[in-house]
């Protein structure tokens, strides 16, 4: 692959890329020239060397269109092509944000009953569909259960537990609502340590506990066994239970989060409903939560304002509820993504996503009883829709985790999510989703038995991994240390 | 409709490598009282339905498509080239993830560093992210950032009243956890006014430019004041206007966010959009979010990954300033391919066809009997309108004409009732400008 220049670096002075309409009015008097800029810092490049240029950049990415991306924690499941072109019609695309509300009713209804689907999935009362982000959405669920104790009169709830396999945006979440965290430990089984948790729940810090965030299945994919138990004694003490639902897609149809005594949670609706990440963002972290939390829920929500009647629909508005925390961006969240999700529910209905929850563990048991027997496997029981394995070998010390992904590149797969969680030497995280079919599970485990007897037999064939990408592995330390983080000083003078 | 390849062979060859009978018996862990409940949501219905479902609730919006839009507050109407929906739908941008692995990952850490490098000609500042998640979230970002700067000493947040509302609705909520005090923004005040709030123990002022009311406003004693302080300056900024306008760093900002909507994403009803965030370079180190910065590979060619990233939340967990994990990629991506097409002189050009077509609105608007536009300080390419009677009414009449009228100003600011705020973009021909002038003057 060659190398690609960068767009200043096409820049030649004069060129552009797009044309724009003439002025059709009387041109007005200037700012004064000390209001005005002189420099401005930007290519200059005709429409096909943008457009080579960004293909070009394309292809030098992998992604869910072009191979398997068992990316765990991340849920890469097929982005569906209908969704792009709904989000894309113009009475979505090209509508403004502060239109009156009679204006909008299609979008709004459209918002209204996505909540009421979502609300139905998880099994809480009421969702709001403003956060940005999964971890937007921790944050409103975090400042919601922050804001309820302060309501009660007990401000001094402050502490947040966490369990020590937690994502990192947890413990981040907790810290940027000025709450503290008290982390729990893991038992050698996979599952929260019951008798830790008792400890802290029944010891000094009881009347100090706010709620306890907690992921599941776990982030080693299992499902806690004694979640009952969790709830239970987070509850008696008097805190409330988030969930965090990264991995909804292991759930939907097998248990509804509001009925095991959750409070709050929040949706990935980019991993769960399928809406494309591209390369980062957006997502979208709809909260759900359950009675007591309704009147803090974030602003704006989406509600029937005037009941409709046998001949009209109703009137779809905007509401702020009692007590909210308040507004967590500007405008309504990200309404592309909620016409993506709403398209992929429609998609399957509900006994279809009892399906997809179904069909992606299936395929990630398959995939770890697969691998049992070539790589350690540190929670060798059912697992949700992904699971851990050790990724280093008894006897080839130098080989580690992440050259066993680099030499995956090398076999056309995107590597698992590496070194998460923390709790487990040398893990692989490996997510599957439900959308791959029997003979890429087949092959992809084969690749990996491969790998493992080339750590053995060659070492150096993965520590020096990988051969086939458009880069080979590449220096982090350096990139810390001198930092060029634009090419902007390439530009030419002109 | 469904994406489950499995036949069922498939399944049953599966179960039986895993050594159970059925799916069903994966879900042990699960407790038993509370496994396989239904889900109450009608059932799946075919392609062609689900895109005729779609296609009526769009058509059932007042969207830009059948009307003349002059409503911006935040939001705007530009014209997008065709090639940048292109680019987007490219399935290797829309469907990869997060750039954990850069081998594999070159064309988005690429095109995020040419969005950073585009940022940073944009503000005249030396570093930029890789994007929040629109312009409110990054202006609260910037408050932690200004925090984290003063080492949690100060907790003066000053802020003009010509933010943006729901911007400073955001700075509220994000740091409502922390004891800071946010002041300035309770009623107008003049910049010496705003200047005269700065204190010791001020970390960070905050305006707008131009600022929620379109108006530029003359800001230099104001950056004076701060920096005199120890304080930073943060400008949120309208990156279009940039176009024209001298940039942040000119104007003494030590940080510029924005909102990058107006960069060739289009309205969608609020969202996704693209919060940008631009720094001086002795703060690059406080920024949140993710940072691309170039390297070489083992065989000495340049490459880009994500960098700083000991800063963030899955490595620093509860001691990180942020919970950010994500940026809006595929909207920088937008951004990217845009400022490409437009480059230096498409941008200005923009940037003059919006100027002078909202000073054209707002001249033959100020002639009609009983409509008043304040222009009191220059502005850029939207202004405050006085109407002689209520701009709901106003509104009403013009979605007759197929136009989408001005912001009604009172709903934020109570001493601005009968006020509209009206913005003009290049894609309002005159013809549409002449419609809303005759609809308003046939009110007065």
């Amino acid at each position: 692959m060659t190398h690609e220049p960068t767009i200043y670096e096409l820049s030649q002075p004069g060129r552009i890329g797009t044309n724009l309409p003439s002025l059709d009015v009387p041109k007005s008097d200037p700012l004064p020239a000390d209001m005005l800029r002189t420099e401005l810092m930007l290519p200059e490049v005709s429409e096909l060397e943008v457009i080579r240029h960004f293909v070009r950049l394309s292809q030098l990415n992998y992604a869910i269109d072009k191979g398997f991306y068992p990316l765990g924690s991340c849920t890469m499941k097929y982005n569906p092509k209908i969704n792009e072109d709904v989000a894309r019609y113009e009475g979505f695309a090209g509508l403004h944000p502060l239109t009156d509300e009679a204006g909008a009713q299609g979008a709004l209804a459209l918002m209204y009953q996505l909540q009421q689907w979502l609300a139905e999935v998880s099994g809480l009362n009421a969702v709001s569909l403003h956060p940005a982000a999964g971890a937007h959405g921790e944050f409103a669920g975090i400042l919601m259960i922050r804001k309820y104790h302060i309501d009660r009169g007990e401000p001094q709830r402050t502490k947040i537990l966490v369990p020590d396999s937690a994502h990192g945006t947890n413990p981040a979440t907790v810290t940027m609502a000025g709450l503290s965290v008290i982390e729990l430990p893991a038992d050698d089984k996979g599952d929260v340590d019951i008798e830790a948790l008792k400890k802290v729940c029944e010891g000094p810090e009881r009347d100090n506990i706010a709620g306890m965030m907690i992921t599941v299945p776990s982030t080693l994919g299992l499902f806690e066994r004694g979640i009952l138990k969790i709830v239970e004694l987070v509850h008696n003490a008097g805190g409330l239970m988030y969930m965090d639902g990264a991995n909804m897609n292991a759930l939907m149809g097998v248990v509804k989060p509001g009925a095991l005594g959750f409070d709050v949670m929040h949706y990935n609706l980019h991993k769960t409903f399928s809406t494309p990440h591209g390369g980062g963002g957006p997502g979208s972290g709809a909260v759900g939560v359950n009675e007591k939390l309704k009147p803090f829920l974030p602003a704006p929500h989406v509600d029937i304002v005037e009941p409709g009647t046998d001949e009209e629909a109703p009137l779809y508005g905007f509401v702020t509820p009692e007590k909210s925390i308040g507004r967590l961006k500007a405008f309504h969240g990200n309404f592309g993504m909620h016409t993506r999700a709403y398209s992929y529910i429609r998609a399957y209905g509900g006994e279809g996503l009892h399906q997809v929850s179904r069909h992606a563990v299936l395929n990630a048991n398959y995939i770890r009883v697969g691998l049992s027997d070539t790589y350690t496997v540190p929670y060798d029981r059912a697992c949700g829709h992904e699971f851990v394995i050790e990724g280093h070998f008894e006897g080839v010390e130098k080989v580690h985790a992440l050259d066993i992904s680099k030499r995956l590149m090398d076999y056309g797969y995107h590597p698992p999510t590496n070194y998460f969680p923390l709790i487990v030497p040398e893990a692989l995280l490996i997510e599957p989703t439900e959308t791959e079919t029997k003979e890429t599970l087949d092959q992809f485990i084969a690749a990996m038995k491969k790998i493992a007897q080339e750590a053995k037999e060659n070492p150096e064939l993965l520590l020096s991994a990988p051969h086939k990408t458009p880069v080979s592995r590449l220096d982090e330390v350096r990139a810390a240390k001198q930092l060029v983080l634009c090419c902007a000083p390439l530009l030419k003078d002109t | 409709m469904s994406y489950i390849p499995h036949t069922e062979l498939d399944r049953q060859q599966m179960l039986a490598a895993i050594g159970v009978t059925t799916i069903e018996d994966l879900f042990d862990a699960v407790p038993a009282s509370h496994r396989f409940p239904k889900i109450d949501i009608p059932p799946a219905l075919s392609e062609y339905e689900i895109a005729a479902e779609l296609k009526a609730y769009a058509e059932a919006n007042d969207h830009a498509g059948n009307f003349a839009v002059f409503r911006g507050a935040g939001a705007y109407h530009h014209f997008v080239p065709s090639a940048v929906n292109h680019i987007l739908l490219r399935g290797e941008f829309f469907t990869a993830y997060t750039p954990y692995q850069p081998e594999l990952s070159q064309g988005t850490l690429q095109a995020v560093f040419e969005y950073q490098s585009m940022m940073c000609g944009l503000t005249g500042m030396d570093a930029a992210n890789a994007s929040h998640y629109d312009g409110a979230t990054s202006l609260a970002e910037a408050v932690t950032v200004a925090l984290d700067v003063s080492r949690f000493k100060r907790s003066k947040i000053v802020l003009s009243h010509n933010i943006h509302p729901q911007y400073r609705d955001v700075v509220r909520t994000y740091h409502q956890g922390r004891q800071i005090e946010i002041a300035g923004d309770d009623q107008p005040r003049s910049m010496a006014d705003l200047a005269a709030l700065i204190d010791d123990n001020t970390a960070m002022v905050a305006i707008q430019y131009p600022n929620f009311f379109g108006q530029i406003e003359d800001i230099k004693a104001l950056a004076e004041k701060a920096h005199a302080v120890g304080a930073l300056l943060v400008t949120v900024v309208n990156p279009v206007a940039l176009g024209m306008l001298k940039s942040p760093a000119e104007l003494g900002a030590d940080i510029a966010v924005g909102e990058g909507q107006p960069l060739g994403v289009g309205l969608q009803f609020g969202g996704p959009y693209l919060g940008f965030f631009s720094i001086k370079q002795e703060y690059v180190r406080k920024i949140a979010g993710r940072i691309i910065g170039e390297t070489i590979d083992s065989d000495g060619r340049r490459a880009y990954v994500m960098t700083l990233r000991p800063r963030e939340q899955d490595i620093k967990r509860e001691r990180a300033s942020s919970n950010i994990c994500t940026n809006q990629g595929l909207m920088a991506l937008a951004a990217c391919v845009h400022m490409s097409l437009l480059g230096k002189n498409g941008l200005r050009q923009v940037a003059e066809l919006c100027y002078h077509k909202a000073h054209y609105a707002a001249a033959e608007i100020d002639k009609l009997a009983g409509y008043s536009v304040d222009r009191t300080l220059p502005f850029f390419n939207e202004f405050v309108v006085k109407c002689p009677v209520p701009v709901e009414k106003v509104n009403t009449a013009l979605l007759e004409q197929g136009i989408v009228g001005g912001y009604d100003l009172g709903t934020d600011y109570p001493h601005l009732v009968d006020h509209m705020l009206i913005a003009v973009t290049e894609t309002n021909s005159k013809a549409e400008i002449d419609a809303l002038v005759e609809t308003l003057g046939a009110l007065s």
